[in-house]
């Protein structure tokens, strides 16, 4: 399946022609796609780290992870809301890049994993979970954001 | 004081040379400086949120500085090292920018925002460590420290844009 012709319609948009075509959305964008993306990094560590044994060791992972969730879906709406337009504005560059499809690969990974494998075993009673696999589940997601941030940063070198 | 000479000797080495030159040195360097920029200014903007009584409720304000900053402050020694390095690879050019010359400002501040909270407010914690929304002072600390991260990533990314050169 051919899927250029479709990345060229997103190139054509409105919305993708706009930013583009705008000296100021692109980065004004992109910082608030950055400060989302730190935002993440926050709650992803805490949770993760917790899972770990590090960071807030006294409070249990399940609080911990059910106080960050809405901060965590709130920063990933941001970053996919302002990814969106940054996309529309370069498709076919994006076409061509490498790093963009590791990261939209991994980003699938990352977020499903977060919402469905992590989010269970965070939620998890305490000793439901086999420690070394509360500990693989947290290295796994910390693997998965952390290469979605690197591929990300990569699209605008390669 | 013309720092001028300094920085165009900086740029000269063969160190700055290298990391400017190179197809991978920069991107790497780039890359942990944002990665690792994530890690401290999400742990810290978790601290303010606690501090705005916004987010983490219920975790004592001690908890979340006592066992987060340590991390945080990690994350802040490798995002300075990866940013000297940035520097080190195009000082002239990055010191002649006014996007660069407005981040070290708030850099500056964020720091002495930080000292200041630490040193006054944060002593008398024991007294509102449990309280879902601390006093005034330490709400002020966090907002200020809020806006000013977010003015210096802000500040960070538009130093590539050289709109004003």
């Amino acid at each position: 399946m051919d899927l250029q012709p479709l990345f060229q319609w997103f190139e054509g948009t409105s919305l993708g022609t706009v930013v583009r075509q705008s000296l100021w959305l692109f980065p004004v964008i992109e910082c608030v796609h950055l400060l989302g993306l730190a935002l993440l990094g926050g709650t992803v560590l805490v949770v993760d780290m917790r899972m770990l044994g590090l960071g807030l060791r006294s409070h249990p992972t399940a609080g911990l992870a059910r106080k960050l969730h809405p901060w965590m879906v709130a920063s990933l709406l941001t970053l996919i809301f302002t990814g969106i337009p940054m996309f529309l504005s370069e498709a076919i560059k994006c076409y061509f890049s490498p790093p963009f499809w590791y990261k939209m690969g991994l980003l699938i990974l990352a977020t499903t994993f977060a919402l469905t494998v992590r989010r269970k075993v965070a939620l998890a009673e305490p000793g439901r979970v086999a420690p070394a696999l509360v500990r693989l589940t947290a290295v796994l997601s910390l693997a998965l954001w952390f290469g979605v941030g690197f591929a990300g940063r990569w699209i605008a070198f390669y | 004081m013309n720092l001028q000479p300094f920085f165009q000797w900086l740029d000269a080495t063969p160190g700055s040379i290298a990391i400017r030159e190179s197809t991978m040195l920069y991107p790497i360097v780039e890359t942990t400086h944002v990665l690792t920029l994530c890690m401290f200014l999400g742990l810290i903007a978790l601290l303010d949120l606690r501090l705005l009584g916004v987010g983490l409720r219920g975790i004592p304000v001690s908890h979340v500085a006592g066992r987060l900053l340590p991390i945080a402050l990690f994350g802040f020694v490798l995002m300075s090292i990866s940013g000297m390095l940035l520097f080190y690879s195009g000082s002239v050019k990055a010191a002649g920018n006014i996007f660069f010359r407005i981040k070290v400002v708030m850099i500056a501040l964020a720091g002495l925002n930080a000292l200041l909270f630490h040193f006054t407010i944060y002593r008398r914690v024991a007294v509102w460590d449990y309280d879902a929304v601390p006093p005034n002072k330490a709400r002020l600390a966090g907002m200020l420290s809020l806006v000013l991260w977010a003015g210096v990533v802000i500040c960070g990314r538009m130093q590539a844009y050289n709109w004003f050169k």
